[in-house]
């Protein structure tokens, strides 16, 4: 079980900085994709069933749809040239960023306290199990969701008028 | 538990499944060409075999034996990927489909080993009971945009870039309606699983409670496998072959086995879902799921033979403002109709 | 449960070789000639005009922006059916309430002719 977990993380970390270090844009959105398999395995051996499938169908099925279109639709065939020097505060800043925030979670992960957890039920992470808790404890979050929805359908369609017009 | 002993028995069963539905596949080829041959007066493949019937065996050691061309403006690694990944989306949705009730008995004895027939649901004819069978095969279906979309832009031609644009608008819009259509099935089922889903259909089909669903359904599915009428991207006169222009060989040969691989599964699924999957009177199982995908395997090409082509803009057109609405009628319709007329 | 899905994983690696395999094969035994001619893009027999990898209309990309929300509304309508007999009229009105909040998103999308192909 261990070995599968600690393969199935690999995958998802060298997929993870193969998405940053690629050059062509198309092949970063394909390691994306991997990255989200593994992780969705990952899920699936902590018996969130429902979850993993969901990982795929909402990250790979459609947002990395949206992603490969819009790769697609700038069609980046060259990376631009003296990138490398253009965007060199941009690089500074972001390396700062992400070594703060690996420093951060690496200390949190150190110091916390793993409670001693109550054994599974046998239907955990089923799809009947988040149901229930989803349309009656998380009732608000969950209407609060289409509201959130309406937005982005709304934000969208300015989106693209703006960039016709 | 012997898991090696296990995992070899389940490699030949999953085989035997494996090969039967890649006949099937090829063997769906020549009945369509032998229908359609028939719809317009003539007689289909005839020279090879009786009745053509060995037709399949000969495209497929044509194909491999052709020329293996990959144009010098592709790129290389995708312009591959591409055919693997359709075929790959065409063959995985098989997994979870129940062709049978049970096929092996509880414990079987190898070698003096006696083996647990019931882990991971090898006595049954189905490869794997997930309680989550139905996402599982939209996960699946959502992955084919990609063998579209790969494939057309890696090809470096207009006609495969514009045929992959169109294609994967049309998947990703006839998806939702695909989705949303079976959910009047699952609110009678109450599982995701499609084994259950059948079992729960033993005295009823879901067709009868779900008219409006099965043909939304039905529809949608015409449009995820883009076959006519919605098979913009072989609309030759506009697009030559869409994004499968510039394929040539067993790639263009998987490319094809996706596309018609599609149609069986669309076939069995709907057979799974609405019309009562292996369940019938005195045939075996297998024989009733065979038979009713196969009625619906002659209805695909039965209408290929009778309909003209969408215009792009109608097929947009219908998607989103016949096709979703309707399919959101119809669940707040069976929901008031459960709660309201309880039988 | 896992072992449930052992069977997924071996089909997946038979169904991942036997499309490899076919790739392969007529990789290998297919002859490979080329020509001036035959290496270019195929334009019903015209000499292409400029790249292929040119922009297109943003309409696809507003489309998957659609598909986006409206999928992930297909989302929560699985769990939603899986339990729907155990929330009775109280599960329909909260689920009502959802469909119409999004119905008017599609409304509006409609109203506005972002669904509208020229």
């Amino acid at each position: 079980m261990q070995i599968i977990f600690f393969l199935l993380a690999a995958t998802a970390l060298i997929s993870g900085i193969m998405v940053v270090i690629q050059v062509n844009p198309v092949r970063s959105a394909l390691f994306l994709v991997l990255n989200f398999f593994a992780l969705a395995a990952i899920y699936l051996l902590a018996n969130a069933q429902f979850i993993a499938a969901i990982q795929i169908i909402v990250y790979a099925g459609a947002i990395m749809v949206l992603f490969l279109f819009v790769i697609m639709l700038l069609n980046l065939r060259q990376p631009e040239e003296g990138g490398a020097h253009r965007h060199l505060g941009q690089k500074i800043f972001g390396s700062s960023l992400a070594t703060a925030v690996i420093a951060l979670v690496i200390y949190k992960v150190f110091r916390m306290i793993v409670p001693p957890g109550k054994p599974l039920t046998p239907d955990f992470g089923s799809t009947e199990m988040v149901a229930k808790s989803l349309f009656t404890d998380y009732l608000l979050p969950f209407e609060m969701t289409s509201i959130l929805l309406l937005v982005a359908v709304v934000g969208a369609v300015i989106l693209a008028r703006s960039k016709v017009e | 538990m012997n898991l090696p002993l296990l995992i070899g028995v389940m490699v030949v069963k999953i085989l035997v499944v494996f090969v039967v539905f890649l006949t099937t596949i090829a063997y769906v080829v020549l009945m369509e060409r032998k229908v359609l041959g028939f719809i317009q007066f003539r007689y289909g493949p005839n020279r090879v075999g009786p009745w053509g019937l060995l037709q399949p065996l000969a495209d497929a050691l044509k194909l491999i034996f052709k020329e293996d061309f990959t144009p010098p403006g592709a790129n290389r690694f995708l312009f591959v990927l591409a055919p693997v990944i359709v075929g790959l989306t065409a063959f995985l949705p098989l997994a979870v489909i129940p062709f049978a009730d049970k096929i092996l008995p509880d414990t079987l004895t190898i070698y003096g080993q006696k083996l647990d027939l019931t882990v991971a649901s090898l006595n049954r004819g189905v490869i794997a009971d997930v309680n989550i069978g139905l996402l599982y095969i939209f996960a699946v279906a959502s992955m084919a945009v990609y063998g579209a979309v790969i494939g057309g832009w890696s090809s470096n031609n207009k006609y495969s870039l514009l045929g992959a644009l169109r294609l994967s608008a049309q998947m990703i819009s006839y998806e939702l309606a695909l989705g949303l259509s079976v959910i009047g099935v699952l609110m009678i089922a109450g599982t995701l699983s499609l084994v259950k889903i059948v079992e729960a259909q033993q005295h009823m089909w879901f067709i009868v409670y779900q008219p409006l669903g099965f043909i939304l359904f039905l529809t949608a599915a015409f449009a995820e496998c883009a076959r006519t009428p919605f098979d913009l991207i072989e609309c030759e006169n506009e697009l030559v072959a869409g994004y499968q222009t510039e394929y040539s060989s067993m790639k263009w040969g998987l490319l094809m086995m996706g596309e018609y691989g599609h149609v069986v599964i669309a076939s069995a699924l709907t057979t799974t879902l609405f019309l009562g999957g292996w369940q019938g009177p005195f045939l075996p199982p297998v024989v009733w799921f065979l038979l009713k995908t196969f009625i619906l395997i002659f209805f695909f090409i039965w209408v290929r033979g009778t309909f003209p082509r969408f215009r792009f803009d109608q097929l947009m057109y219908f998607g989103w403002k016949v096709l979703l609405p309707l399919s959101l009628v119809n669940i707040l319709l069976t929901g008031i109709i459960m709660l309201y007329m309880p039988r | 449960m896992l072992i449930d899905y052992l069977p997924i994983l071996v089909y997946f690696v038979i169904a991942l070789g036997v499309a490899v395999g076919m790739v392969a094969l007529s990789e290998a035994v297919g002859k490979k000639t080329h020509s001036t001619v035959k290496d270019l893009p195929y334009e019903c027999g015209m000499v292409p005009v400029g790249d292929a990898r040119s922009r297109y209309s943003v309409k696809f990309f507003v489309i998957a922006m659609f598909f986006l929300v409206f999928d992930i509304e297909a989302i929560f309508l699985y769990p939603w059916a899986v339990v729907f007999k155990q929330l009775g009229l109280f599960g329909l009105i909260e689920m009502a309430i959802f469909i119409i909040v999004l119905a008017v998103g599609l409304a509006y999308v409609w109203g506005k002719g972002a669904l509208q192909w020229e």
